[in-house]
């Protein structure tokens, strides 16, 4: 055994990311781990690599405990990992990012440059790339910079090999070559820990699969005795829960109506979609799918370069937040500490930053207004804070995201886009949101939900668009939008489609709504 | 009264006691006024500089648009322009510098630092090799003291900083533009999603500063006979030093006008006190670099608090 993590438990902060999760791999085989976004896959590849600490559980290689993995213990015992992006230093050289992985200098050793070169060249030829290792790695296409990160975990003799979505920026062709090399490195005996969203790749090179979800080991199986539709099961199959508050709202007249939008810098293509008053339409589809960029694009942060915005009847030109805030337009985003709230400004600030003008008379900020305004919302979201001149930095994510909705529902908006309204925030808060969101729809404000949890997409959407490769698959009315078939849509899994085959003229008649 | 405020308040209350009980004729209203009249440029520079540095940037070219706008307002009053035109046209000059500076920062997204320097530089030198060196002498005797007499004159220049400095400090409070500084210096993403005009708040900060740096050289100039054409060498330094140690944050986003008072009283103070005190002035500097290192240290040590979404974010990454 290669490798053997048991029972693992990790907990960020009270969120329960991983849950007695056991994991291991033989040499010689590809093992993948599949699961929806948040599952649990990347906090367990950081145990294994020794980027996170676990709070409890055990982790042998080759049969060691060990007991604190670190980065470097995990890169000395042979543990290599290739991420997404790859993590390359990108004014060196090829030669140069390689050395730095492999070689453990001395203080005073002199640099031997020829042998870097001659080692960085046998390495690429090994993996059959043609890169010149004189090359800047800046000038590399990122399937080249995945191919050197590669070349370093074979230098560095790796025999655990961990690929965290390594297509995602790949075409078919270089797939293909990715395939090959992986099967290389598994026929030399190394194991390979496989992290993919495409299930045909899963199946292409996994001999077993596991499956995460919630945090918690859905099962082992052996690739060739599983099915695909049991696969999609086993990674979305929960209960739903009833904490969902959706009624039925009466709908008014359409609010937001995208016409063939579409925005080439941010890779959204001819999306159609309307909103109509009272109704929360959610937008599903896997990280990187163009949800966000589909909401920037809206709002005006990347502007689109064609189609038609058009709001409550009319066709606005939107080319900057300002203008999305004028026409009406509030847009609540994924990372709230990145770019929802000032952490340095107080909760009355935060919440009067998007609607100066409304607490202002004769151009002076009237403090005494903008206090009741936000203690009207603080009260309303039972935001929990020491005082409202309280930075916002000192609440938690929950509170805070409350503070970025105050922000918005300031503006009057009349149609809100959440993106991800509740990542990272506690169930009560959640709950608590997800009741906001109910009381919203029914004041008639139309509300875009961009989320990654099938459950919240599933509990509070009236109709649910799925996105994948910055389009619209298919928009699926509440009827009809079941885990398997918005988790298929998501995967782009074309066996899938053809079950929707009932919905398909459905889809387009939603679509030119 | 933040806890900064209350620090450099109880140095400036420490060292006047020091000075009170060894050396009572620091107090005296001569000194005192020469004092004030010596700080003036820094203070008005620095209320700008505050902007400036609220909304993340910093502007070390300060002492070039010094020593062009004090140049440029000798030469028009030179050639007999009527003092009010010299005065606009003097705070003018420094609008229009500034706004070159707030241009490359704002719009041509070239990082302050270096924007800065390179106006620094340019400036400087440009005003050298137009001047070569000579001064500005045989000034108008109106333009000594802005036509008023040595008496009124520091009356005239305290009511202006008073102005300035209430001015300031209110806007910064009670108009939406302050906020914006603020959120722009703070969360520059968030406060573009919310709606706010983050760069043309940057380009006018840097605007504004450039019309007090012009302001300053105007109200310094009137006080000597002539006007040196290498005015202002290192004033960017004494300006920022202030602003930092007044509690302003470097990274931008927090900090008021009363702290950059204080920080100028606290470093203006120091150079005198200490021949006052009979030390040597060679120490000015490097007490002055001493209370900057413990200004900004303390700023680099205040914890933030580790947040929850921070440490959800990471796990779901």
């Amino acid at each position: 055994m290669l490798l053997q993590a048991t029972a693992i438990t990790k907990a960020f902060a009270g969120v329960q990311a991983l849950k007695r999760v056991s994991f291991d791999l033989h040499p010689g085989e590809v093992h993948a781990l599949v699961g929806e976004n948040g599952a649990g896959k990347s906090t367990l590849i950081k145990i294994i690599t020794g980027a996170v600490r676990p709070d409890s559980g055990t982790l042998l290689v080759a049969g060691h405990a060990i007991a604190h993995m670190t980065p470097s213990a995990a890169r000395a015992i042979g543990i290599a990992a290739i991420y997404q992006q790859p993590a390359l230093f990108p004014d060196l050289t090829v030669a140069e990012n390689i050395a730095l992985a492999l070689e453990t200098p001395g203080r005073w050793t002199r640099v031997d440059w020829p042998a870097r070169k001659r080692r960085a060249a046998s390495l690429l030829e090994r993996v059959g790339a043609a890169i010149d290792p004189d090359r800047l790695v800046e000038t590399l296409s990122m399937p080249e910079q995945q191919i050197v990160e590669i070349a370093k975990a074979i230098g560095a003799d790796a025999k655990i090999v961990v690929m965290d979505e390594p297509t995602a920026a790949l075409t078919d062709r270089e797939v293909e070559n990715l395939y090959r090399i992986v099967r290389r490195l598994r026929a030399d005996g190394a194991g390979i820990i496989y992290i993919s969203h495409r299930l045909d790749e899963v199946f292409a090179l996994a001999d077993r699969i596991t499956v995460l979800r919630d945090g918690e080991t859905v099962a082992t199986n052996e690739a060739v005795r599983v099915s695909r539709p049991e696969l999609i099961a086993m990674m979305i199959g929960r209960e739903l829960s009833a904490v969902f508050p959706k009624r039925p709202v009466s709908l008014g007249d359409v609010a937001l109506e995208l016409r063939g939008v579409s925005n080439r810098a941010a890779g959204i293509r001819n999306i159609s979609l309307s909103v109509r008053r009272g109704e929360i339409v959610g937008v599903a589809g896997l990280v990187g799918s163009g949800r966000t960029q589909l909401a920037e694009t809206v709002f005006g942060l990347t502007p689109a370069d064609a189609g038609d915005i058009v709001v409550n009847g009319a066709s606005r030109r939107i080319t900057s937040p300002a203008d999305a805030i004028a026409a009406g337009i509030g847009y609540v985003p994924e990372d709230r500490r990145q770019h929802g709230v000032v952490l340095d400004m107080s909760i009355a600030s935060n919440a009067s930053l998007a609607s100066l003008p409304r607490v202002s008379h004769l151009g002076l900020i009237d403090r005494r207004a903008e206090r009741q305004s936000a203690q009207r919302y603080a009260e309303q979201f039972r935001i929990k804070c020491a005082s409202l001149e309280a930075d916002v930095g000192t609440l938690s994510g929950g509170n805070q995201q409350k503070v970025a909705l105050a922000r918005w529902l300031s503006t009057e908006p009349s149609i809100l886009i959440l993106d991800e309204p509740t990542q990272g925030v506690d169930v009560g808060s959640k709950a608590e949101i997800h009741g906001l969101m109910q009381q919203l729809a029914e004041r008639g404000l139309a509300i875009i939900m961009i989320s990654s949890e099938l459950p919240e997409i599933l509990g509070m959407s009236d109709r649910v668009a799925v996105m994948h490769a910055g389009s619209i698959r298919a928009v699926l009315g509440r009827d009809l939008a079941t885990p398997p078939r918005i988790m298929a849509l998501a995967l782009a899994e074309d066996a899938a489609t053809d079950n929707t085959d009932p919905s398909a003229t459905d889809n387009t008649d939603n679509t030119d709504l | 009264m933040t806890r900064r405020e209350l620090s450099v308040t109880a140095a400036i209350a420490g060292l006047a006691f020091v000075l009170a009980v060894r050396s009572a004729g620091f107090f005296a209203p001569d000194n005192l006024v020469d004092l004030f009249l010596a700080n003036l440029p820094v203070l008005i520079i620095a209320l700008g500089m505050t902007l400036v540095i609220l909304t993340g940037q910093i502007d070390i070219s300060v002492g070039s648009m010094f020593a062009i706008c004090g140049v440029a307002a000798g030469v028009l009053a030179k050639a007999g322009v009527p003092l009010p035109l010299v005065a606009a046209a003097t705070c003018a000059t420094g609008m229009a510098l500034g706004s070159l500076n707030g241009a490359l920062v704002a719009y041509a997204r070239i990082p302050s630092i270096v924007a800065t320097l390179a106006t620094m530089v340019a400036l400087r030198d440009g005003l050298r090799w137009i001047t070569q060196g000579a001064w500005v002498q045989d000034l108008p005797d109106r333009f000594q003291w802005l036509g008023t007499s040595q008496s009124i004159y520091p009356v005239l220049a305290g009511s202006i900083a008073v102005v300035l400095v209430g001015l300031f400090s209110w806007s910064l409070r009670n108009l939406p533009v302050g906020r914006a500084i603020y959120a722009t210096g703070s969360n520059a993403d968030a406060a573009r999603l919310a709606g706010l005009p983050t760069g043309f708040v940057t380009f006018a900060t840097f605007a504004l500063l450039g019309a007090l740096t012009g302001l300053a050289a105007l109200l310094n100039s009137v006080r000597f006979n002539q006007i040196p054409s290498n005015a202002g060498l290192g004033l960017e330094l004494k300006v920022i030093a202030a602003v930092v140690v007044g509690g302003v944050a470097i990274t931008g986003g927090r900090g008021n006008v009363a702290g950059t008072v204080l920080g100028v009283v606290l470093l203006g103070m120091i150079g005198p006190a200490l021949t006052f005190l009979g030390v040597s002035a060679y120490w000015e500097r490097a007490i002055q670099g001493g209370i900057i290192l413990a200004a900004v240290a303390f700023e680099a040590l205040r914890a933030r608090p580790v947040s929850h979404a921070a440490a959800v974010a990471a796990a779901r990454t």
